[in-house]
């Protein structure tokens, strides 16, 4: 394993295929949720323990940033589980051709951010 | 001969199993609890309140944060396993994450039963 071989790891000019994209979308956004998580579990204890910190809950919500960032996890978890459920389908060996590989990708990218702006559109 | 670490993956095939399993176990509670959520009459505290007040949600939220900590953990430990290559930190890293996530898994049930 010592042979030299051509490296070519330029991140910049690599031209990922679609799967390849959605697969790095999959490992980021499964990192992003898990550095969320303590902002997550506060919310919700925020919004359960009582009706004053439900409001300040509330408060905090009605800030468009936050709104934002609870908008962008909801894509991360999103387009986790879409991602997931092709990557369940793909270990059953159904749609491993390029092409279906390729479609399934894109719907893997449609599905979750339509179900985000929907989402987002009902949150806002 | 393949090399093998203490901080590796030793049990590759279990883990494969269980990060499946997990999701699976994480997807159906998803539509369980937007099928609720929908179900519920009102958004404002007291019914947001009694949607986590029988038991079974309680435990069924339960199951899918704990499977939500060991899915998250193998994730987490693939990410350190393929970009952090000193063993000690590698190490280091495991033993935070492991520690986080029990962590997170007491806090969500004290958060749960607060309800």
């Amino acid at each position: 394993m010592d042979k030299a071989r051509p490296m070519h790891l330029n991140l910049l000019q690599i031209r990922l295929p679609l799967p390849g994209v959605i697969s790095i979308m999959h490992r980021v956004s499964g990192a992003a949720l898990f550095l969320a998580l303590p902002l997550l579990l506060w919310w919700l204890q925020q919004s359960l323990l009582s009706s004053d910190t439900f409001t300040a809950f509330e408060a905090m919500f009605s800030q468009w940033f936050v709104k934002l960032l609870m908008i962008g996890l909801l894509w991360g978890y999103l387009h986790h589980l879409c991602a997931g459920i092709r990557h369940l389908v793909l270990d059953l060996d159904v749609g491993t051709e390029l092409a279906t590989a390729r479609l399934g990708s894109w719907l893997v990218l449609g599905i979750s951010l339509t179900l985000t702006v929907a989402a987002g559109a009902l949150l806002w | 001969m393949v090399n093998r670490e203490v901080v590796g993956a030793h049990y590759g095939l279990r883990d494969w199993l269980a990060q499946r399993v997990t999701a699976i176990v994480m997807a159906l509670y998803t539509l369980l609890f937007l099928v609720t959520l929908i179900a519920a009459p009102k958004t404002d505290f007291s019914s947001w309140r009694l949607l986590f007040a029988p038991q079974w949600m309680k435990l069924a939220t339960l199951v899918f944060l704990v499977s939500l900590y060991l899915h998250a953990w193998i994730g987490v430990r693939n990410i350190f396993m393929d970009y952090i290559k000193s063993s000690v930190l590698r190490l280091v890293l495991y033993v935070l994450a492991i520690a986080w996530l029990v962590a997170c898994s007491g806090w969500s049930v004290q958060i749960l039963w607060s309800v």
